[in-house]
Order: C-alpha cells, then structure tokens, then sequence
C-alpha cells in the first residue's frame, strides 16, 4: 500500500504526513509539486503548510501547480485524497471539495488542541471512525474560516458532505462549525486540524487522560489503507 | 508597457476581517463619519505588445479563474490603464 505525500514550496508538514502513513502501516512515497508524476501511489495526501507564502489566496497558487493535473485526474477516479489544512485550502481553489476560506474570524493565528465530532463515517479517510465521535486533533492556522454560499451549505449539510464540525469552540468563525467536507463520491476529504500531528503517544494532543495523548489520528490514514484493501 | 489594471474585493455579504480592524481603528481615532471599511485587491498586469480586445478577453478570464476565488470575492473592474506619454 503505497500513499504519496505531495510536497510544495512552503509545505511544512510532508514529513509529519509521511510519517503518518507509516506508523499507520503503508508506504509514503514522496512525490513533488512540479512533475506530472503520481508514481502509481494508492492514495495521495496534501499536507499542510504554507505553500508560496500563502500568496494570492491560501492554497491558490498551489492548486495551479503542475501535479495537481495529475491529482484531479486521480480525485474524479475515485483514489483516496486527503488535504489537511493547507491542503484543504489547495483543493478548495482547485474546486475538489466545496467551499473556500477566508482569514480567521478574529484575525489571529491559531493553535490548538481541537475537539471535533465526525459526522460522516463512511468516506475513504474516515471510516475507521464511528459516526458521531468525538476527536482531538491539533490545529494551527491563520487562512482556516470555512465559508460558501448559503445554498452550497445547505447542500453539503444535506449530502452528507460535512465530515467534521467542531466542537465546544468554533476557533476561526468556519460557518455551520464546519472542520471538514469531502467530494460527492467521497474519497476526497479535507478538513483544517492536523491528524497527522496526532498518532504517537507523547507527541499528540492534550487529552483529558493524559497530556500529549492523543492519538484520533491514526485512524485517518488506518480508514485509507482499509479503504484500498477493500478495492 | 500597457498595463491592464484588475480590481477585487471580498463579496459584500462576507465578514471581511481585515476591513472591519481598520474600521475599528478609524473609530478609535474619533473619525466617526466612516462607518464600514472593506479591503480589497488590485492587480497591475504589465502587457508584452498591445492589448486588444481577445487579449482583456483572456485577462477577464484569468481575473475569474486565479486572480480571484468567485466562492469569497467579486471581480469588480478590469480595466486598461492610460499610459503616461
């Protein structure tokens, strides 16, 4: 089980991702913004991070990049795509997943330990999960309020499409408390908190057993590979 | 060089933070006659050559699909700006 890890300039957690995916059991392949080259991956994962300096828009100049060619092509197949925070941005300019971001509703960088509920169990990254668990992923990001219009809300509220919502706090005004969405068919999912910062005991988030505990986010990348086997 | 000239702004009906933190300092320095700041962008493309009409055809186009996200903002103006002699 081979998943790519794309990384762009200014991409900070590519590392954290492959990392992920190997404690979760797959192989990470490494795979570059500017070649048209997918290197026959199962899966692909767009991590977080700030690519062109955030530049234009959040994820903007990065959604253009030449192996996002490459990545819509896999996406409207059917392949597991995962965006995490930056990558969430990238494949919201690339219209992949619905909805765009807006700077944080009080204009401050944020940081912290996030509780979520998962509202849809039974996409490619989500279906190790129980729907209506409750999660803590870590979160940091200054680009992260959720926003669309009113009619693609009520859609995506009605499809299914929200992934995650957060709980007790909204930290960036995200409408509807919208962490997470994912594509219609479902094997595209992006959400803003970081799973991959959450998945070795001691480095994870604060949970209320233990600090740095927390380890919700083995079971993103445990759903994909359990999502390919079973292709 | 004729430079074509591409204005956007966040759409109206989205909290614009940026804007909203100026207003507040506006407000915090007595000037109460302004009542609402809104931030937006401009973008100045310089043109290799003349600019005809396929060409702003092109520069709309671009303004649409990468100057702007029509999900949060509004292509408002694009626009050819007079060369100084």
């Amino acid at each position: 089980m081979r998943i790519g890890v794309i990384t762009f300039p200014g991409s900070l957690d590519d590392r954290d991702a492959q990392r992920a995916v190997r404690v979760s059991g797959a192989t990470p392949v490494a795979l570059w913004h500017g070649d048209h080259d997918l290197q026959g991956v199962d899966a692909v994962i767009l991590p977080g991070g700030f690519s062109y300096g955030d530049y234009l828009r959040a994820g903007a100049i990065a959604s253009h990049a030449p192996i996002m060619a490459e990545v819509i092509d896999a996406a409207n197949r059917g392949v597991p795509v995962l965006g995490i925070c930056n990558g969430f941005q990238m494949l919201a300019e690339a219209r992949l997943v619905p909805g765009a971001h807006t700077r944080n509703a009080h204009q401050q960088f944020i940081r912290r330990d996030q509780k979520m509920r998962v509202e849809n169990a039974t996409t490619a990254w989500t279906n190790a999960f129980t729907a209506g668990d409750e999660i803590i992923i870590p979160m940091k990001n200054a680009d992260g309020r959720f926003v669309a219009d009113a009619e693609t809300v009520a859609r995506i509220e009605g499809e299914g499409q929200v992934t995650f919502r957060y709980l007790d706090v909204n930290p960036n005004g995200s409408l509807n408390d919208i962490a997470g969405v994912s594509n219609e068919r479902g094997n595209v999912v992006a959400l803003m908190p970081h799973p991959e910062h959450a998945i070795e005991p001691g480095f994870g988030p604060d949970t209320e057993d233990a600090m740095s505990s927390g380890t919700d986010g083995l079971r993103f990348f445990e759903s994909a590979i359990a999502t390919l086997v079973s292709l | 060089m004729p430079t074509i000239v591409v204005e956007v702004m966040p759409k109206a009906e989205l909290l614009d933070p940026q804007g909203k933190a100026v207003a507040g300092a506006l407000a915090r320095l007595g000037k109460d006659q302004f009542s609402n700041v809104r931030i937006g962008k401009r973008f100045e493309v310089t043109v290799d050559g003349t600019v005809d009409e396929a060409l702003l055809a092109e520069v709309r186009e671009l303004a649409e699909e990468i100057f702007s996200n029509s999900v949060i903002e509004d292509v408002v103006s694009v626009t050819v700006l007079a060369e100084l002699a």
